[in-house]
Order: structure tokens, then C-alpha cells, then sequence
């Protein structure tokens, strides 16, 4: 997993509330038996529509998904995760977020970044005006700001996901730090203990 | 203080353990299928990490497989794709693999116990929730996702908290014709399909002792729908038989200093569990399920008894084992005559009927319109109509008139005495006998706030408001449910 300390990146409004996982990535583009490749499902209802903010050339490159309150709700699947990271998404920022998805993020490095409603108004209001604009997330501040200056606010992040997330540890990082240990252990363990190869 | 088997087993696989985290588990034996493995092993290619113990890893092709025409492509693009990933991956990454065809291949809660893998004292892990199956040996097995499969192809490790544990204690045989299916669903049904969540459950007592491996593993691997983290059998002289000279299992000097071993894999006298219940095997009857969760069965031969069905069954000189009651398309040898399908009536047909009732459905099916909602218990009008999912239907009377036109299975008149008339009620809802797992402020059967009868002491659910007598609902028989008084670990989880 890559450090995460700052992202400066396009923003992409996405003015609905209450998405859904099934919304961020439809249940019939689950068949796949790789972790990357859905970027093609991603919102994959609302891409037909023209006017969708992803299918207008200058989001093309967004990583800093701005949406309403509830983001991530329904089913459990992390598919939804890295359908955003697929698609090159490396914050999302609501005013709620539903439980499971957070704590996905968290494990897989996405950034859930959850600011108050007036901070999410205040970003689209930006994003109006400046098209295209960017946004800054300082993890290490726990800030999220525009360039311009025009939106200054921190954002909420617990502890120890911040942590994972600034040391770029998931959970088999975390593990593999205590590989000393792990190893002492299987030099402990009995020789009749089965194996299924044999040397 | 001495230890539980669990506690035995799991303190033996602690590599690290820090107050206030889960310990980190180390795991003996990791098996892997088609369908919960592709993106565990994706996620190892794109982290650049190996399996680290290839040699403690087994997979094979059971879940979303054909079982005929394996030496053809497989139809299904789904399955086909997934076969051909677990295949390529095995490959990559150097994973033992019986795929479709091999002699070895099967189901994967199987193929470790006929290989001899799974043995006493044991972790074990899979992706897959009936992987409690490997319990019955006396190891700690539980089902795992897919992420957690990645971490332990990566590590060999798996970060756990310690779940609390539970004794279930059968005292006596079982009956002849009683299965250990029916012993798991009596437990199912009694206390709930959550009866069990949180707790690593160990069943043992004389009926389990006289148990064969086979009968062990389907009460562990049903430990699941009890809503357990794992269920386990202390290892005895019928496991160490059964493991002895397969292909994996240990031998000469090594055989020795394993029995060695695994014969410390008891409970101790003294040991505490979290909770505990007892049963009496005598008590369970053959057993049968339906609609739509495991905790909706009852006694085969207890359901018929107001009707005069399969209760005769039951009488000295006429008993008949459990496959007869359940044998050739349901049909009970004394029905023959009668030319009736007596599990289709255990189901469908309300045990208080008089014979009026039974003179119109001898007439045939046509006597009676069938419908889906026909014997699902205990539900309300609207739903027992259908508009709960499938067809709509609608039935005048609300309610009444669901139950008048025989659309429910509710017993209008329960015997006042339970057990007199051996009669059972059909109308269980486990999972609104109140809730389960961590904390549990009463025993199961009583709701919060429940009460018990003044007269027979028996736990009472109370009524739901504005419902009528026959939501009564008691947990009676010879089970009990003991609870010890919470230990400083338990109060502090």
C-alpha cells in the first residue's frame, strides 16, 4: 500500500446523497476474480447519461470524489472501494459515511474524508466556479483546502487509520512487522504437525 | 484454574499476543478453492508478496463446480474462469491442487480429514463458513473471507480475538433411528439459529463420546447454523482410529508423540466455560425442518400427535427407525395403507384437524389449493398471503381467515400440560426468543424482561402486545442452560 500524506488532485462533485454501494458499482460487474479492472462499472447507471460529472472531459483525470451525506451504504462488497481506486480516486470526501465502506477504505488506502455538510457545499460551490479545480487533503493536518484559499477546513480520520494510511500499512503490513515473531514460532513447531508437500 | 480443549488449542498457536489487541493466530493448515481464493492471490501479485508456507496450503475445485461431465469444458462462464484462475494461481504460486478429475478432489471439508490433514489440536481455516467441520477432530476450524485468505496465504497468521466458549454436554445415548443431524437441529431449534454466536462451542458427554467421525463432523459443521464461531470433540480412541494410516497422517516414532499429544486434549476437570447447556439424548426424536432458517424444525414424531399419525409410531412394539420416518418420499410404513404422504401432512397439514379434514384431502390434491405460503408458521396475514415475496394472494379474514382455510400451521389448541399429549409446537420463531452472543442478560426462550411460569417454572416468553394466546410460547424439556457468573476476561470483552 502506497504513503499517503497530502493529495493534491481534481475534484468531482457528485451531488446525491445516499449512494449506495450498488450504485458505485452495480452487482453484475462482480464476476470478476481480479482486484483491479472495475473502473468500467464504476456508477455504471448513471454513465450512459451525457451530463453525468464523470463524463464530462474535464473531471476525465478526478481523484477527489466530493459527495453528498450517506456515502457507501448498502451492501458490504469492497469491490466499491476499489472501483474508485481503480478509476484513479484517491479521497472521497462526504459529510457520512457508512460504516463497512469505512473501514474498507481504510484496509485498501483510500481516504474517506469526513468534513461537515457546510465544508461539502462549500467544495461544490468551489467546484462550480472553478471547473476542473482542484483540491488539497493534507492527511497529516487533517485539512482540506482548495488552492485558491477559499476553502479551509479540517476533516475527521481515527487515529489508527490515519496512521495505516500516512505508514502505507494494511493489514498484512502490519503482520509482516512482526515477522521475527511468526518465524520463532515455526521453529518451535512439532515435526509430526502435517504438511502437504513433502520436501 | 485448568483449561477448555479450545483454550488448550488456541494458546497453542499464539505467536504474539498484546492486551488490548488480538492475538495473533498462527494457522497449521490453509485450504483454498475456486471461488473465495481468485482475488486473495490477486492481491498478493499486486502487492508483490508469496505464499509463505505453500507446504501448509491445499486446494481444490468444490464450490462452483460441475458434478458430472468434469472431463468436459466446464458450460458456465463464471465457474469456468474461476477453475482456470485457481489452476493458473496454484501454478504461480506453487499451491497443492486437486482439480476436477483427481482422486483426491472433493469437498474441501472433506479432503482434509480423508487425507489425514486435519488431525487433533489443529488451526485450521478456509474460505468457507462450514469449515467448523474440522472441529470434530479436536482442532479450532472456522470459515474465513477473502481478505483474511490473503493475509494468511501472506503470513500463515491470522489476528483473532479469543471468542468465548461453550460446552454443550449430551448426557446418555441416543435413541436408535436419532441421528447427530438430529441432535444439532434439536439444539438449532431449542435455542435459536444465534443460540451459539460468539462462542467456540465443545460438545461432549456420552453421546458424543459414542459418536462415529462422520456423525462428529456434521455436528460440528452445523455448529455454523447455530450461529458459532467453531464447534470441536475433544479427540478420543474413534479420531485417533479413524486418522491412522492415511496418506497425511503421522507415522512410526512420529504417530506416537502425536497420540502422545493429542490425548492432553481435554478439557480439564476444573476448566470453566462461559456457558454452558445440557441435554439429555434420550429426549431427541428424529427431526424435521422447513421454511426458510435451521432453527425452524421440530420432533417428527411430537408434530403428528394430535392427529393420530405418526405418534403410533412411536408406541412400544411399533417404533420404526428415523430413515423410515423419513425414508422412501416421506412415507411412513403405517401410512401405506392410507395412501398419504405423512411428511407432506407434518408439514402441511394442521395437527388439530379432525377427521372431516382429512376425509377432503384424501380426495386428492385437488381437495386443497396449494401455495407457497402453505406451512410457514406463525405468520401474519399478509405474509402467510404471499406478500411477503413470491405470488400474491389474497385471503379474506385477515389473519383468521389465513388460519381457517388451513393456509397456516398454527396449533389453535395446545395440550395445557406440556408434554402430556407429547404435542411440540410447530410455531417456534428461534429468532424472537430474544436476543444472543455477547452479554446475554437472560437464558434463551425469555425474552428481556421475560418471566418464568409460576407453576412449572419454565421460561415464558411474554407476549407480544396485542397478540392473542397462542404466541405463548415456553422452552421446556430437558434442556438447561447454565451460565456462569461473568470471569473478569469475559466481563472485560
Amino acid at each position: 500500500m502506497e504513503k499517503f500524506t497530502t493529495h493534491q488532485g481534481v475534484g468531482v462533485p457528485l451531488k446525491r446523497s445516499n449512494v449506495d454501494t450498488d450504485q458505485i458499482i452495480p452487482a453484475v460487474y462482480l464476476k470478476r476474480v481480479t482486484r483491479t479492472g472495475f473502473e468500467d462499472g464504476l456508477f455504471a447507471a448513471w454513465r450512459n447519461d451525457p451530463d453525468f460529472v464523470l463524463n464530462q472531459e474535464r473531471y476525465r483525470n478526478g481523484s477527489v470524489l466530493v459527495a453528498g451525506p450517506d456515502f457507501g451504504t448498502g451492501s458490504s462488497r469492497e469491490h466499491a472501494v476499489w472501483a474508485l481506486q481503480n478509476y484513479g480516486f484517491k479521497v472521497v470526501i462526504s459529510a457520512r459515511f457508512a460504516d463497512i465502506f469505512r473501514g474498507n477504505s481504510g484496509k485498501a488506502g483510500l481516504l474517506a474524508a469526513q468534513v461537515d455538510e457546510k465544508v461539502v457545499q462549500a467544495l461544490w460551490d468551489y467546484l462550480d466556479d472553478n471547473p476542473g479545480g482542484e483540491i488539497v487533503v493534507d492527511l497529516e493536518a487533517r485539512t482540506v483546502s482548495t488552492p485558491d484559499g477559499s476553502v479551509q477546513d479540517s476533516f475527521d480520520i481515527d487515529d489508527y487509520t490515519r496512521w495505516r494510511l500516512l505508514e502505507g500499512l494494511d493489514d498484512i503490513g502490519i503482520t509482516l512487522g512482526h515477522d521475527a515473531d511468526i518465524a520463532a514460532y515455526e521453529a518451535k513447531r512439532p515435526s509430526w504437525k502435517p504438511v502437504t508437500q513433502h520436501a | 484454574m485448568g483449561k477448555t480443549l479450545a483454550e488448550k488449542v488456541w494458546d497453542e498457536h499464539v505467536v504474539r499476543s498484546n492486551p488490548g489487541e488480538p492475538d495473533l493466530l498462527y494457522i497449521d493448515l490453509h485450504l483454498i478453492h475456486e471461488v473465495t481464493s481468485p482475488q486473495a492471490f490477486d492481491g498478493l501479485r499486486l502487492a508483490g508478496r508469496k505464499v509463505r508456507r505453500p507446504d501448509l496450503t491445499l486446494a481444490t475445485e468444490d464450490h462452483n463446480v460441475p458434478t458430472v461431465d468434469w472431463d468436459k469444458p466446464i458450460a458456465d462462464p463464471v465457474s469456468r474462469t474461476q477453475v482456470e484462475t485457481l489452476r493458473r494461481n496454484a501454478e504461480e504460486f506453487g499451491v497443492r491442487l486437486h482439480p476436477l478429475g483427481d482422486v483426491e478432489q472433493g469437498i474441501v471439508h472433506v479432503v482434509g480429514p480423508q487425507l489425514g490433514l486435519t488431525q487433533p489440536g489443529m488451526t485450521i481455516v478456509c474460505g468457507d463458513s462450514h469449515t467448523s467441520t474440522h472441529g470434530a477432530f479436536g482442532s479450532i476450524a472456522f470459515g474465513i473471507g477473502t481478505s483474511e485468505v490473503e493475509h494468511v496465504l501472506a503470513t500463515q497468521t491470522l489476528p483473532q480475538a479469543k471468542p468465548r466458549t461453550m460446552a454443550v454436554t449430551v448426557n446418555g445415548s441416543l435413541p436408535e433411528g436419532v441421528t447427530a443431524k438430529d441432535l444439532i437441529l434439536t439444539l438449532i431449534s431449542r435455542t435459536g439459529t444465534g443460540g451459539g454466536q460468539g462462542y467456540i462451542v465443545e460438545y461432549r458427554g456420552q453421546a458424543i463420546e459414542e459418536l462415529s467421525m462422520e456423525a462428529r463432523m456434521t455436528i460440528c459443521n452445523m455448529s455454523i447454523e447455530w450461529g458459532a464461531k467453531a464447534g470441536l470433540i475433544a479427540p478420543d480412541q474413534t479420531t485417533f482410529d479413524y486418522i491412522e494410516g492415511r496418506p497425511e497422517a503421522p507415522k512410526g516414532a512420529e504417530w506416537d508423540a502425536a497420540v502422545a499429544h493429542w490425548r492432553t486434549l481435554v478439557t480439564d476437570d476444573d476448566a470453566e466455560f462461559d456457558e454452558e447447556i445440557v441435554l439429555d439424548a434420550a429426549d431427541v426424536t428424529p427431526f424435521v425442518t422447513w421454511g426458510t432458517n435451521p432453527g425452524q424444525g421440530c420432533a417428527a414424531g411430537r408434530l403428528g400427535a394430535g392427529a393420530g399419525g405418526l405418534r403410533r409410531a412411536e408406541r412400544p412394539g411399533r417404533r420404526r427407525e428415523g430413515a423410515d420416518l423419513h425414508g422412501s418420499r416421506g412415507r411412513h410404513p403405517d401410512a401405506r395403507d392410507q395412501g398419504r404422504h405423512r411428511l407432506h401432512r407434518l408439514l402441511h397439514q394442521r395437527p388439530d384437524r379432525g377427521p372431516a379434514r382429512r376425509r377432503r384431502r384424501a380426495r386428492g390434491p385437488q381437495g386443497r389449493r396449494r401455495h407457497p405460503a402453505d406451512g410457514r408458521a406463525r405468520l401474519g396475514a399478509s405474509a402467510a398471503a404471499g406478500r411477503g415475496g413470491g405470488p400474491r394472494r389474497r385471503v379474506q379474514g385477515g389473519r383468521r381467515g389465513v388460519a381457517r382455510r388451513g393456509l397456516l400451521d398454527v396449533p389453535r389448541h395446545e395440550p395445557r400440560h406440556p408434554g402430556a399429549g407429547g404435542a411440540q409446537r410447530v410455531d417456534l420463531q428461534p429468532q424472537l426468543r430474544g436476543p444472543s452472543g455477547q452479554g446475554r442478560p437472560h437464558a434463551p426462550g425469555v425474552a428481556a424482561g421475560g418471566r418464568r411460569d409460576r407453576r412449572t417454572g419454565h421460561a415464558v416468553v411474554a407476549r407480544r402486545p396485542g397478540a392473542g394466546h397462542r404466541d405463548r410460547r415456553e422452552l421446556r424439556g430437558p434442556l438447561t442452560w447454565r451460565s456462569s457468573p461473568p470471569t473478569r476476561e469475559s466481563a472485560s470483552r
